[in-house]
């Protein structure tokens, strides 16, 4: 700075900002033909710079705050879906859905955490901070809630799982759960939907993993369902975001695979012997598995 | 496995999209007006560049401040339309117009008075909240957005008002745009729009500097005491 403003100030000219100077810095400046550039605390543009500065800086600092939650949200519904998957490995299925539900309410307490920090906020400033981990928790939601035989999870039922009421726990040893105030998460309808179209994804590898496992009904079962959800997909006049485009084609193979397993079920079901039939499945599947590890 | 529910949720969800949508279009109208007021002050502000307009900044100012009155009647229309608390759901739609505007009133405020605008002035200016609680506000980052586009506009009114033979301007914006600078340098950027606009800016300080330098160098900015007669000598 020095260096490259020197020469501007050899003139001892008045700038703008040294009007609003006292008298007596007036008469000093001029006595100084050469003088360092005013980048002190004084000068009002300085001065609106470090209000400018906090502001920033706290904006950014919730941020990450957020992202920083929003990715173990994310880390944390996945493992509730994995767990969910082990349905068809024999374990009973009441047993494995408890453990998911119990998986589902500590993610809730992480949604908290973000609805705290969001309070007295705009959502949407910091939407691109918590969507990810939102849609993943709402997959995981409607997947423990379909597979409870309740079908598909409204938005109210999911809004009414994130309004968290204030706390007054009297034990603050515990450093991550003080008494807070109730608050809510308001889920974006288009938020709740992405997360749905992401939930058929996990729909056609149950119906995958179920024909290995010998279950000859649900992969109608969950064809029949997802028809009725890509058929209200469809329904949308509003192209709406590309994000939600991008995963109608998704949810679009994902119901063609789905089909042709039906489709092959019903022509070859009844002329291969089981275990066959799995072998056929589980072929098919190898490729979604690997590109979902990716994902 | 009822479908009724099913089908239910997708129509509420339709109706979302429909409602949005209206919501949507009308915000454009909004902006549509604002923005076409908008050239109209920088159409009326860009005759300080002309060589007559650099003697006759005060009056062009003066028009330029009365035609804000619109931009803080269309201001108030847009925030009338707006849902509370979702100032950021629309925000893409105005923030290429708040950020021109922003920088309208700066320029305005400059020519006036040689001060940089702060956030109150130019909510003030606009018609707008300054804080994001109590309403309709100018976000920060498009605020300096704005004053970045301020400090490109200077570095060609330097190299103008040279032109029209007015030297001690340059001396004031280098000046200027150089504590700007220094402000900016305050700021822990991240990697984004703002940062890209940002690293634009030591081109413009750079360009004014070169202008200060040609004229001193000739002598053709002398200090401000003999001012006057230099300048009847050089003409």
């Amino acid at each position: 700075m020095a260096a490259r403003s020197g020469h501007l100030y050899r003139g001892g000219f008045h700038g703008g900002h040294h009007k609003r100077n006292s008298g007596k810095d007036r008469v000093s400046h001029q006595k100084i033909s050469r003088r360092e550039p005013k980048v002190d605390e004084n000068s009002p543009i300085i001065a609106s710079f470090r209000t400018y500065q906090a502001l920033m800086d706290r904006k950014n600092d919730k941020y990450e705050r957020l992202v920083k939650i929003s990715r173990d949200v994310t880390i944390q519904s996945k493992r509730a879906i994995f767990h969910i998957h082990r349905i068809n490995s024999g374990v009973d299925k009441t047993t494995v859905l408890k453990e998911a539900d119990e998986k589902l309410i500590a993610v809730r307490e992480k949604l908290c955490q973000i609805a705290l920090e969001l309070q007295g906020e705009d959502l949407y400033q910091y939407i691109r901070a918590i969507s990810p981990g939102l849609q993943e928790y709402i997959e995981a939601v409607a997947f423990h809630h379909y597979c409870l035989g309740n079908g598909l999870v409204s938005l109210t039922q999911v809004q009414s799982d994130l309004e968290f009421p204030a706390t007054e726990k009297p034990s603050t040893e515990d450093g991550d759960c003080p008494s807070h105030p109730a608050v809510t998460l308001y889920v974006p309808p288009v938020e709740y939907m992405l997360g749905l179209a992401d939930f058929t994804g996990e729909l056609m590898r149950l119906c995958i993993t179920s024909v290995s496992s010998g279950d000859m009904d649900l992969p109608f079962q969950l064809c029949q369902f997802m028809r009725e959800v890509y058929h209200g997909f469809s329904s949308f006049s509003y192209a709406g975001s590309w994000e939600l485009s991008r995963k109608m084609h998704t949810l679009r193979q994902s119901l063609h695979k789905v089909e042709n397993a039906c489709y092959t079920l019903q022509v070859r079901g009844l002329e291969i012997p089981k275990h066959m039939l799995a072998d056929v499945f589980s072929s098919a599947d190898s490729e979604d598995t690997g590109r979902n590890d990716i994902t | 496995m009822a479908s009724a529910p099913t089908q239910e949720t997708f129509s509420n969800f339709q109706q979302y999209l429909t409602k949005d949508q209206d919501i949507r279009e009308e915000i454009r109208v909004s902006v549509r007006e604002i923005e076409q007021t908008a050239r109209e002050i920088l159409t009326a502000l860009q005759g300080v560049h002309q060589p007559s307009g650099c003697k006759d900044t005060v009056s062009i100012c003066k028009r330029s401040r009365e035609m804000f009155a619109n931009i803080r009647r269309q201001y108030n229309e847009l925030a009338a339309k707006l849902p509370a608390e979702q100032y950021y759901r629309f925000h893409d739609h105005w923030r290429f117009a708040n950020q021109r505007c922003v920088f309208l009133a700066a320029f305005l405020v400059y020519l006036e008075s040689d001060k940089l605008i702060t956030r109150e002035e130019a909510a003030e200016l606009l018609g707008v909240k300054e804080r994001r609680e109590d309403g309709f506000h100018i976000d920060l980052d498009d605020f300096l957005m704005g004053l970045l586009q301020l400090a490109n506009e200077l570095s060609r009114l330097a190299v103008n008002s040279v032109t029209a033979g007015d030297y001690s301007r340059p001396t004031k914006i280098a000046n200027f745009v150089a504590e700007l600078d220094a402000g900016f340098r305050l700021l822990n950027l991240k990697n984004d729009a703002l940062r890209k606009r940002f690293d634009g800016l030591k081109y413009d300080v750079k360009k004014i500097e070169e202008v200060v330098y040609d004229v001193t160098i000739r002598g053709l900015n002398p200090p401000p005491a003999q001012k006057p007669e230099a300048q009847a000598e050089e003409q």
